[in-house]
């Protein structure tokens, strides 16, 4: 088997070297896997838990159970997908607690009951993300996301944010694909209105496109 | 021809690539015809692009720090036990 050296580029081809380094007991090599995905574990266990002390909980005890559980990683999926696995478990448990403590506000989601509902019917104005700064784009992304109930921001962020497929979210999270597809039909409903309200073309030429 | 709700009941489906043709045809069918359901298409097509197009941020560097400590806490205990 030929390892490919550490220092290239990140991407997928080295990846699966990587991982068996780092499961021979290189360190240097988990080192560098922790390094290719933190970032990305912060922003899924912070928007799972909305909260700053038990993302960086999550954080921690998503690396640290891959570290000590890689043997159990057999390759057969990707390894950022089992992170991602550990990360929402970690992050699900959280949200639990904290349910159970009743600390987590209640929710007002867009919609009510089963039905689907489109309020906000307007184009938006052209590039919206050149018209605002990056930090206020993240700020009005992650304030929609906020607010949508725990169980729907965690489909969509799992199939929408983290590409992950339907199956695997329903895997996931224990839940039924059906399950799954009706969650993220609503979530993408919901966010879609609350960033209409932010983006849409003001003034007169809102319907230009009849 | 299918009404705006069930046409949103199917939004998932309109726009996932690997729907069925026959169903797509009609989900297409209802966009030509309903400028609202079009505006619907594609705002949410816009929500979903903007959140895939935005990179993650960089992690506070207080909580770098505690991260690193506890995972270089975590391997001098295997080197340890590894003897």
């Amino acid at each position: 088997m030929s390892l490919v050296p550490s220092t290239t580029a990140p991407d997928v081809f080295d990846e699966s070297a990587l991982v068996a380094k780092a499961r021979a007991g290189d360190a240097q090599a988990f080192t560098e896997l922790v390094n290719r995905y933190e970032r990305k574990i912060y922003r899924l266990a912070k928007h799972i838990t909305q909260n700053d002390e038990d993302a960086e909980d999550v954080l921690q005890e998503a690396f640290l159970k891959a570290y000590e559980h890689l043997d159990s990683f057999h390759g057969n999926s990707k390894f950022y997908t089992w992170i991602v696995r550990i990360a929402v478990n970690e992050a699900l448990m959280k949200l639990r607690k904290r349910r159970g403590d009743r600390t987590v506000p209640l929710d007002e989601p867009v919609d009510t009951g089963e039905e689907m509902v489109a309020r906000e019917i307007a184009v938006w104005e052209d590039n919206p993300e050149q018209r605002y700064s990056r930090e206020e784009i993240q700020q009005i992304l992650d304030r929609a996301i906020e607010s949508l109930k725990p169980d729907f921001r965690t489909v969509f962020i799992l199939r929408d944010i983290e590409e992950m497929s339907t199956e695997e979210t329903a895997e996931t999270l224990g839940i039924s694909v059906p399950a799954v597809k009706s969650r993220l039909l609503r979530a993408r409903l919901a966010l879609r209105e609350k960033l209409t309200r932010q983006f849409k073309r003001k003034g007169e030429d809102a319907f230009a496109y009849l | 021809m299918l009404t705006c709700k069930q046409f949103l009941q199917e939004l998932n489906d309109y726009l996932d690539p690997n729907t069925d043709p026959d169903m797509k045809r009609r989900l297409e069918a209802h966009v030509t015809e309903c400028p609202n359901c079009f505006v619907i298409v594609d705002t949410t097509k816009k929500t979903l692009e903007i959140y895939k197009g935005v990179e993650p941020q960089t992690i506070p560097e207080d909580v770098k720090t505690r991260l690193w400590r506890a995972l270089e806490r975590k391997m001098a205990a295997r080197k340890c036990a590894q003897g």
